[in-house]
């Protein structure tokens, strides 16, 4: 287990949400997650909105204070709440990175583009002087397919694809390791999201960069992933190499999730039968006892309402947690 | 082309004179549709989609206008008609949806009081048919303990049953076509595939035609009898579905289904971009609008734009790579 690069271990984040004393009430926004992800590797994180994939990407970074559970990056402990040992992020945010969802609200308008790809570069000190910094920012807009003309425009000068693109080179300025990408392409259109989902491929190849790939259009993730976790209400459900998981989900959260992505092919569309999910997504504050999918599942018995199922590993490297994984294949 | 069509928009233009200068939102754009049909508009945002579908329920929003064009729904001249006329048949010959639920519904009023309000202005009934009408409705849509439903405010429900709840609304008087504006792009995939299953289910029941605008392809795919595919303001390419996926003509559609990835590939495959962006409709370039991100672009389509290329039944395009077997053929050599 030692060529883990990132290793998280029980991930909790529950916010606060109302309520006094023994009364007081949490989101449990991401409850007892743990991933590992291997150099070099994208790993993608799928669910509906809501399910804590987002908050679990950010709390891996810090962005958040964790409530509980273990996060290790490349062998040095980030934070282990039961040790109460939490370290200086600022080193760290050199090598962890993250690429925001909305190209338009991530970007500080009153910033040109060169400057808020340098701002990083300043607070790194990573440029010597004022002509290598300039250089820097140069370089990364080129990787992004922007150029030197655009360092002294300014965001709302840019289509959404292009705003995007900056978002990148901002996160690429500090030549990170590790970069969680928020539904960097849900805000984009059709055809300029395979532009950007290609660039996030050309730079893993270039620079060895670790995604954690965060979005809740399974296709799009699985074409750039080497595995899938699937989040269902703060829990990973599944996790599974990414053919692996879209040719042969275990988990009926999983199987109707698949089944509902509309096939962009009528005849195949035609042909498919889809598990529709009756009903809606509890509440993540007071969620179902023992597995949180219960409600919503037609295997449902009265052992998944009395205990939480474990992940467990089911066949190599596919994991899933479900009491009745027998009578849903 | 003499069977009677629902709708019938001939070479509808419209534009908005910004401080700017003129963008031309719609150039030369030609849809029809018969009764019961589901016709699918697919595009870019900003490629004139809604506003194409806003036209014809005479919701062009200031500074905009229809310059040309005729626009004829169910009998109605939807370009001539005044703001009066035009209220009559709004929400009862021809309803919308749009695409986020959050904001379309009022919220200081209950879900109720919204839909009877619709059935009232348009059917005179009273107000306790109407509140047994909007109890029926709610239960159409697939909505529990409709009783409770009615009183509650929109916030107090979840974003598949706002949309329910919105389609609950355009439905109350059955109407002959509906506007579907992205239904489902702020639902989440399975409330989504609830929703669309819901809208098939119901246009089986009462016979309406529905034209669905949407970015997603897969929605189309799956629901649409037809499909156009509009790009800068222009209809490129309308075809049926299964003409569109599988016989693509234009340059621009097969980039869109190349560019978007399978969910059943069997093996990690490059996506094919559509490369550059959008163009301005400020100054769009002479020819077609296509042409500066096609990769089969040619002199003659920076300088003109193509004129129509019919196959199949009523599969057509416009693109002059199929008109250059007219070239070949000799009919347009000087």
């Amino acid at each position: 287990m030692s060529d883990d690069f990132i290793k998280v271990e029980h991930l909790k984040q529950y916010f606060p949400a109302g309520g006094f004393g023994k009364n007081k009430k949490f989101v449990q926004a991401v409850d007892d997650v743990s991933f590992t992800i291997k150099k070099g590797e994208t790993l993608g994180l799928v669910g509906e909105s809501g399910c804590g994939k987002t908050t679990t990407g950010r709390a891996l970074l810090r962005l958040y204070e964790p409530t509980g559970g273990r996060f290790i990056y490349d062998g040095e402990v980030i934070f282990d709440v039961e040790k109460k040992q939490f370290v200086n992020m600022l080193p760290y945010r050199k090598k962890m990175q993250i690429v925001f969802q909305d190209p338009y609200a991530s970007l500080d308008p009153r910033m040109t583009v060169g400057d808020i790809v340098g701002e990083a570069i300043d607070t790194h000190h990573l440029a010597a002087n004022k002509k290598e910094r300039y250089d820097m920012v140069i370089e990364m807009l080129e990787r992004v397919g922007l150029n030197s003309e655009h360092a002294n425009r300014y965001p709302h000068e840019f289509s959404g694809g292009q705003r995007q693109r900056v978002g990148i080179a901002r996160a690429l300025a500090v030549k990170p390791e590790f970069i969680v990408c928020d539904e960097p392409i849900s805000a984009l259109d059709v055809s300029i999201q395979a532009q950007v989902l290609n660039m996030f491929e050309d730079l893993q190849k270039d620079l060895g960069l670790t995604y954690l790939f965060i979005a809740h259009d399974l296709s799009a993730v699985k074409h750039i992933s080497n595995r899938i976790g699937v989040m269902y209400l703060g829990t990973l459900v599944e996790l599974a190499d990414s053919f692996e998981i879209t040719q042969h989900p275990i988990h009926p959260y999983t199987q109707s999730l698949i089944s509902a992505i509309p096939i962009a092919d009528p005849k195949l569309a035609r042909a498919s039968k889809r598990i529709i999910l009756e009903g809606d997504v509890p509440s993540p504050v007071n969620p179902p006892s023992g597995c949180r999918f219960r409600t919503r599942c037609k295997y449902a018995t009265e052992q998944c309402a009395l205990e939480k199922p474990e992940f467990k590993e089911v066949e190599p490297g596919h994991f899933a947690a479900c009491h009745n994984l027998d009578k849903c294949n | 082309m003499d069977d009677k069509y629902l709708v019938d928009i001939q070479h509808e233009r419209l534009s908005f004179f910004t401080p700017a200068g003129e963008v031309k939102a719609l150039s030369d754009v030609s849809i029809h549709l018969k009764e019961g049909e589901v016709l699918g508009i697919v595009g870019e945002s900003g490629s004139g989609k809604s506003v194409t579908a806003y036209s014809l329920m005479g919701l062009t929003a200031y500074p905009g206008r229809i310059i040309g064009g005729t626009l004829q729904f169910n009998d109605h001249q939807i370009e001539t008609m005044t703001e009066k006329e035009m209220r009559k048949i709004r929400g009862n010959e021809v309803s919308i949806i749009f695409q986020d639920p959050m904001t379309s519904l009022n919220p200081v009023y209950t879900v109720g009081n919204q839909i009877v309000e619709v059935i009232r202005l348009h059917t005179g009934k009273n107000k306790q048919e109407a509140k047994a009408r909007a109890k029926e409705l709610l239960e159409l849509v697939g909505i529990n303990e409709p009783e409770k439903r009615l009183k509650q405010y929109p916030h107090e429900l979840s974003g598949g049953m706002r949309q329910r709840v919105m389609i609950a609304i355009a439905l109350a008087c059955e109407p002959k076509l509906l506007i579907a504006d992205e239904p489902t792009t702020a639902l989440d995939v399975t409330i989504q595939a609830q929703i669309l299953e819901l809208m098939m289910e119901l246009k089986e029941k009462l016979g309406m035609a529905i034209i669905m605008i949407t970015h997603d392809l897969g929605v189309v795919a799956s629901i649409c009898d037809n499909i156009a595919v509009m790009y800068a303001g222009k209809i490129v390419e309308y075809g049926t579905t299964d003409q569109i996926f599988y016989e693509p003509k234009h340059m621009y559609t097969k980039g869109l289904i190349r560019s978007i990835p399978h969910i059943d590939a069997k093996e990690h495959e490059r996506l094919v971009p559509i490369e550059g962006s959008p163009v301005d409709l400020l100054n769009p370039p002479p020819g077609c609008p296509f042409a500066p991100r096609c990769e089969a672009c040619m002199q003659i389509c920076l300088r003109e734009m193509p004129p129509i290329t019919q196959f199949n039944g009523d599969h057509i395009t416009q693109c002059w790579l199929h008109q250059k077997e007219e070239f070949e053929k000799g009919e347009y050599n000087e």
